[in-house]
């Protein structure tokens, strides 16, 4: 709960509002029973006004007056009622947008350590529908919880001042109402989680027979499907049927004990009316107050197991809150880049304690080609991850003689291209996802940068050329074109001095491959390269050779030098003749 | 999405609806009785007022205590009358809102099952997911409650206009004269919330869309710095969604206040003319009291219709997409003279079914999907029974089509497909996938045991048989190290288990029923030396004596194939055994080389990786 107000910061004073508002709503909307019976009793009927002197000294004995004065306070009311809308939605709005910046902000900086491990589904609920209950209780049930717990004070006490023995009456079922109320929204969570389950259920049968609508048709398994699917639904059918019992007996149960509250203030109200001890307007009045009193008791039950819900988001939400991020630290340096890499003994393990790389050395001069070969799990991507402050690494790194830990991490990822084995491409055109690092590229930048990583004539096939969308809602590229469009966004920026391909070229084929590495090298002869590959051909290009295996380098040396002596760089170079 | 400028339709669209009714007219008999449950609440509802009016009238104002008794009676009567109702009601409009959603979502399933791949091609999952789960969801809900409101209304509506008419006709036009208006408010107000919470919506989807790139490609973002333009948008995008929805809010906080108000005029006319009808005594205090009760009842069956009626608009795009689903229109279908003797997917006659001998052929196929662009042209493969045939091709070229005509998911568009000699076309497709064995590139298991997924095969399959089945393609040994052997479960999509593992189970799959058929899509992906050497033993395991249709990319299945035939753009360029084609030097000669070398480098690769292992277990051993 203390976290909940922790949210409404800054909005505080909108918030006050918009409960002075529905406060002032509320008093309208009960004086207007009032009025009603100081117009029965003392306008039309001559019973003294009593407490209610006070509207006998405003309007006297005219009935279009007291009219007016219903009209005008139910104008109030309207206006206030508006002003509470406006405010709680207002508030809750900017909330939920300070929220998801907050998310979305958090995301984008959490180690990258923690997105290899997230669970995506998860964090996107938490950051969609969790926030969406919080929001919801925020802008509405906050406000109508205030409204019923001020709608019961006010017309419990006015009910008071008009008669003591009928407000007793008038109450006595009150509490069990709200208890039964509670107690049945608390328990009837169970079923609604149990009618979600079946529907998460039958969802899952459905994606798994359309999904492997192949298989199912191969083996002539329709009938097998249906059945399957008529299991799912007709349990859903039962589950969710049962819930709806569950409503309807609470519903009609719920009905009957407030009917019963208002049988009694009317039989009792009667009776007082005949032996005189109430007037007509009193019991009119009363009947009013009563209904406007049992409906917010019947809602209360459902509003505080809301809350219950709210609780729980709000937990998953500063989870996701709680985790750290990467800083910028007070005294980092962020100096030119020439593209001079030099490894010193490095070493890296993952924090449960396994052994990803040891006492790698090598140096790399300014403008020179790094191959790297290695099996599955040898270390390699580990290693140019290091490049680019993924990771923390033990040992040294020095970039043009500056320790990489002293420079700041996203000055280097800027001037260090990485291109990943399997990129993500965001939910945009084609063109966007070129342009993505700086939304300044004109039509020529975007098109050259298509063209070195020969990805260009590709789009052009497009229907939409480079305004496809691609993703789930456009088109879906295959694994080479994915690559190559991610080799063109991070090569259209000219000034990165390092580039890193970690085996991103692995699904283009092999002629491919060579012209785009043609291509970059005559575009800049200055940018020293790192490339990961399982292809002889481009590493016997490179001007030095790493060969890992589990975190160790086994192997070093330029392809003359590794092809005569034994080993596995060799053996595969043996292959390749062989062929040819 | 693709039917946004529909959605934005804000009219009513009675076809649609007429459509829908005549597809539930099943439940006709349902929808009167709830009919019946909400005419009789709306006039528990206008007795209680009357009651009171009767009580006020004959005991309170006269001062008589004498058979007040009668009025609490009555007044019991009616609350237990009124909670009864309650309960049947809202548990028969659950029941038929369940019934309708049963059976929307039973026809969309099998039309689902019997739709060709064509459709599949066309609409993605997602889609499909979407008109069978929420949008009949969404139209059921809409039929059965909005019924419910609708008949409740229009009761309430009637009786009480009926009552206050009969009671004082004069009185009665003096409340109603608000009740055109706040009609007319209500409307207007519920359609542009409808539009301005339908705009919040989609922002909404936005949102989650950004959510998801944000979160997904996090690690692209890194490498990119990309941080600081993300949140940028992002921050664009929430802060439209701030402005919609405080605007579609202020719109729905101005509804209420401005529907009560008019409700309150109507209340004050009453009480003002009925106070001057009082003091002419033209009426009694009770009927005032009824007249300023009913004046209030009034106003939610009003509401009440205008949210049905703006409810229904909106679910007028879900009804149409799920009734065109329902309604879609089968490619592939049988004759008659073909379901007569074959049985149909619910009642196979698998007696009347021709065991298949394996002869294939292909005589002058056409194929295409759009009119004009073919994909195969006068193609023609006479294939022997017992002979393996491995297609090899570029993506795109039209391997998986001639495997999905052998398979009869698509029917050729021109010419002829002969099994043993007849057109398969005679006979039904369940004959034919009953005796075909299918293994896919990326192997799709159903969530489930593995002795499930393998009995999938064969229905009555006794677990012998299962075993039997795993043993002859060599997954018998894994699965019996895993913890809980056949009855592990392999999760949603086989998640469970590794990639290679679900190749060997589907494999098992596949022939368990020994299928004198056989298509294989051979997986590009690499799999660990182990695995990949267990499924290169599984496949020329079950390929021997079997017809075999292979898209093949491993070299081995390709240099044991029978028939080789290298496609391109849905024409056969070259065909022949291996060494046939290895003498010819043209384009098989060079998709061999190439797959050599990145087959023998992933080979060296991961033996070297493997010959480490085993050296460091004996190192630990001798240690």
């Amino acid at each position: 709960m203390k976290n909940i107000f922790k949210y409404l910061k800054g909005y505080r004073a909108v918030f006050l509002m918009a409960i002075i508002s529905i406060v002032i709503a509320t008093a309208m909307q009960l004086a207007t029973p009032i009025l009603i019976k100081y117009a029965v009793d003392s306008v039309i009927g001559d019973v003294p006004a009593g407490n209610l002197q006070f509207i006998m000294d405003m309007t006297g004995k005219n009935l279009m007056a007291v009219v007016w004065m219903i009209v005008g306070i139910n104008f109030i009311r309207g206006v206030f009622l508006f002003l509470k809308g406006v405010l709680s939605s207002y508030a809750a709005e900017n909330i939920a947008q300070n929220m998801r910046d907050a998310l979305y902000k958090q995301i984008q900086y959490m180690t990258f350590e923690y997105h290899t491990k997230k669970e995506t589904g998860d964090m996107i609920q938490r950051c969609t529908s969790d926030v969406e209950t919080i929001r919801r209780f925020l802008g509405v049930q906050i406000v109508d919880l205030g409204r019923i717990i001020f709608m019961i004070i006010l017309s419990v006490a006015i009910m008071l001042t008009l008669n003591v023995a009928l407000t007793l009456y008038a109450v006595a079922l009150i509490p069990v109402l709200f208890f039964f109320s509670y107690i049945f929204f608390t328990k009837v969570q169970k079923n609604f989680k149990k009618s979600d389950e079946a529907e998460g259920k039958l969802t899952t049968v459905l994606q798994e027979n359309l999904s492997g609508v192949r298989v199912v048709r191969a083996f002539g398994r329709e009938k097998y499907e249906i059945d399957k699917f008529e299991d799912v639904n007709q349990n859903y059918r039962k589950t969710t049927y049962r819930l709806i019992e569950i409503l309807a007996m609470f519903w009609s149960s719920s009905d009957l004990l407030t009917l019963f509250q208002s049988g009694i203030v009317l039989v009792v109200g009667a009776m007082m009316v005949i032996d005189g001890s109430l007037t007509i307007g009193t019991l009119i009045a009363f009947i009013t107050y009563e209904s406007m009193l049992l409906w917010p008791v019947k809602q209360s039950g459902r509003l505080l197991s809301e809350m219950g819900k709210t609780t729980v988001a709000i937990t998953r939400v500063e989870e996701i809150l709680n985790e750290p991020i990467e800083h910028a630290l007070p005294d980092e340096i962020e100096p030119e880049i020439e593209g001079e890499i030099v490894f010193e003994n490095v070493s890296f393990s993952y924090p449960d304690g396994k052994r990803a790389l040891s006492n790698i050395s090598f140096t790399l001069e300014k403008g020179k080609t790094l191959g790297i070969l290695g099996s599955t799990g040898a270390g390699k991507s580990t290693l140019v991850h290091l490049l680019q402050r993924l990771y923390d690494y033990e040992g040294s790194i020095r970039i043009d003689g500056h320790e990489l830990k002293t420079i700041n991490k996203q000055w280097i990822r800027r001037k260090i291209g990485l291109i990943l084995q399997e990129p993500y491409l965001y939910a945009k055109t084609v063109k966007e996802n070129i342009g993505i690092i700086d939304r300044n590229y004109d039509e020529h930048q975007i098109a050259e940068a298509a063209k070195v990583a020969s990805i260009h004539d590709n789009i052009l096939t497009f229907k939409d050329g480079y305004e496809t969308i691609i993703g789930e809602k456009g088109v879906s590229l295959s694994g080479g074109q994915k690559q190559r469009v991610a080799i063109s966004r991070t090569i259209i920026d000219h000034d990165k001095s390092i580039l890193v391909f970690d085996d991103s070229l692995s699904a283009v084929d092999t002629e491919t491959d060579m012209r785009i590495r043609r291509a970059l090298k005559k575009r800049s002869k200055d940018v020293t390269t790192l490339i990961i590959s399982h292809r002889i051909n481009t590493l016997a290009e490179a001007d030095y050779i790493l060969v890992l295996d589990s975190g160790e380098m086994i192997q070093q040396g330029t392809h003359d030098l590794l092809i005569n002596e034994d080993g596995l760089y060799k053996r595969i170079w043996d292959l390749q003749k062989m062929v040819v | 999405m693709e039917n946004s400028n529909k959605e934005m339709k804000l009219k009513y669209d009675k076809t649609v609806w007429k459509e829908m009714f005549i597809y539930f007219k099943s439940f006709k008999k349902d929808f009167l009785i709830l009919c019946a449950f909400m005419i009789s609440l709306a006039a528990v509802d206008i007795s209680f007022p009357l009651l009171t009016q009767y009580a006020i009238d004959t005991f309170v104002v006269p001062r008589n205590l004498e058979g007040l008794w009668v009025v609490a009676v009555a007044y019991a009567v009616l609350t237990v009358a009124l909670s009864l109702i309650v309960f049947l009601f809202i548990k028969h409009a659950g029941k038929i809102e369940m019934g309708l959603l049963y059976q929307m979502r039973k026809d969309a399933f099998e039309k689902l099952q019997k739709l060709s791949f064509s459709y599949y091609d066309k609409n993605a999952i997602g889609w499909m997911i979407a008109r069978t789960t929420s949008d009949a969801s969404k139209i059921s809900e809409t039929v059965a409650w909005g019924l419910v409101d609708m008949v409740w209304g229009f009761a309430m509506m009637i009786g009480i206009s009926v009552v206050m008419l009969i009671v004082n006709w004069r009185l009665a036009l003096v409340t109603l004269v608000t009740v055109p208006l706040l009609a007319v408010i209500s409307v207007f107000f519920e359609k542009k919330m409808l539009v301005s919470y339908r705009n919040v919506r989609k922002i909404n989807s936005k949102i989650t869309g950004l959510f998801n790139d944000g979160i997904v490609g996090a690690k692209t973002t890194k490498t990119l710095v990309r941080e600081e333009l993300n949140r940028e948008e992002f921050g664009e995008v929430i802060l439209d969604m701030k402005r919609n929805s405080v605007r579609a809010g202020t719109i729905s906080a101005g509804y209420l206040p401005m529907a009560l108000f008019i409700s309150a005029i109507g209340t004050v006319l009453t009480l003002y003319f009925g106070s001057v009808f009082i003091m002419g005594e033209l009426i009694t205090y009770g009927t005032l009291m009824l007249f300023i009760t009913y004046a209030r009842q009034f106003f939610d069956p009003v509401l009440e219709l205008a949210r049905i009626y703006t409810e229904m608009i909106s679910a007028q795009a879900a009804a149409e997409r799920v009734m065109s689903l329902i309604n879609e229109k089968e490619d592939i279908t049988e004759d008659s003279e073909v379901l007569a003797l074959y049985g149909n997917h619910y009642d196979q006659k698998v007696e009347n079914w021709e065991p298949i001998h394996g002869d294939v052929e292909f005589k002058n196929v056409d194929f295409y999907y759009k009119e004009g662009e073919y994909i195969l042209q006068d193609f023609n493969l006479k294939v022997s029974a017992g002979q393996t045939i491995a297609l090899v091709g570029e993506t795109g070229s039209g391997k998986s089509t001639i495997v999905n005509l052998a398979c009869r998911f698509y029917e050729p568009t021109g010419g002829q497909i002969l099994i043993d000699g007849k057109d398969y076309k005679e006979r039904s497709q369940n004959w034919l996938h009953a005796n075909i064995g299918y293994v896919l590139q990326s192997p799709h298991l159903f969530s489930g045991s593995i002795k499930e997924n393998i009995r999938y095969g064969k229905l009555d399959a006794t677990d012998e048989e299962i075993i039997e089945a795993a043993k002859t393609v060599n997954a018998h040994d894994f699965i019996i190290k895993l913890e809980k052997g056949y009855e592990t479960e392999v999760g949603e999509g086989g998640g469970m288990l590794s990639t290679g593992e679900k190749q060997l189970i589907s494999f098992a799959r596949a022939i368990i029923s020994r299928p004198s058929l056989f298509f294989l899509d051979e997986a590009t992906s690499s799999i660990d030396t182990e695995t990949e050497a267990k499924i290169q033993y599984a496949i020329d395991t079950v390929l021997e004596n079997r017809t075999s249709f292979i898209i093949a990319h491993r070299l081995s299945t390709i240099r044991n194939a029978d028939v080789i035939l290298v496609i391109e753009k849905g024409k056969v360029i070259e065909q022949g055994d291996h060494h046939t084609l290895m003498a010819l030097k043209g384009h098989y000669y060079d998709l061999y080389a190439n797959q050599f070398i990145e087959e023998g480098e992933r080979d060296l690769l991961n033996q070297h990786d493997k010959i480490k292992k085993t050296s460091r277990d004996e190192d630990l051993l001798s240690a």
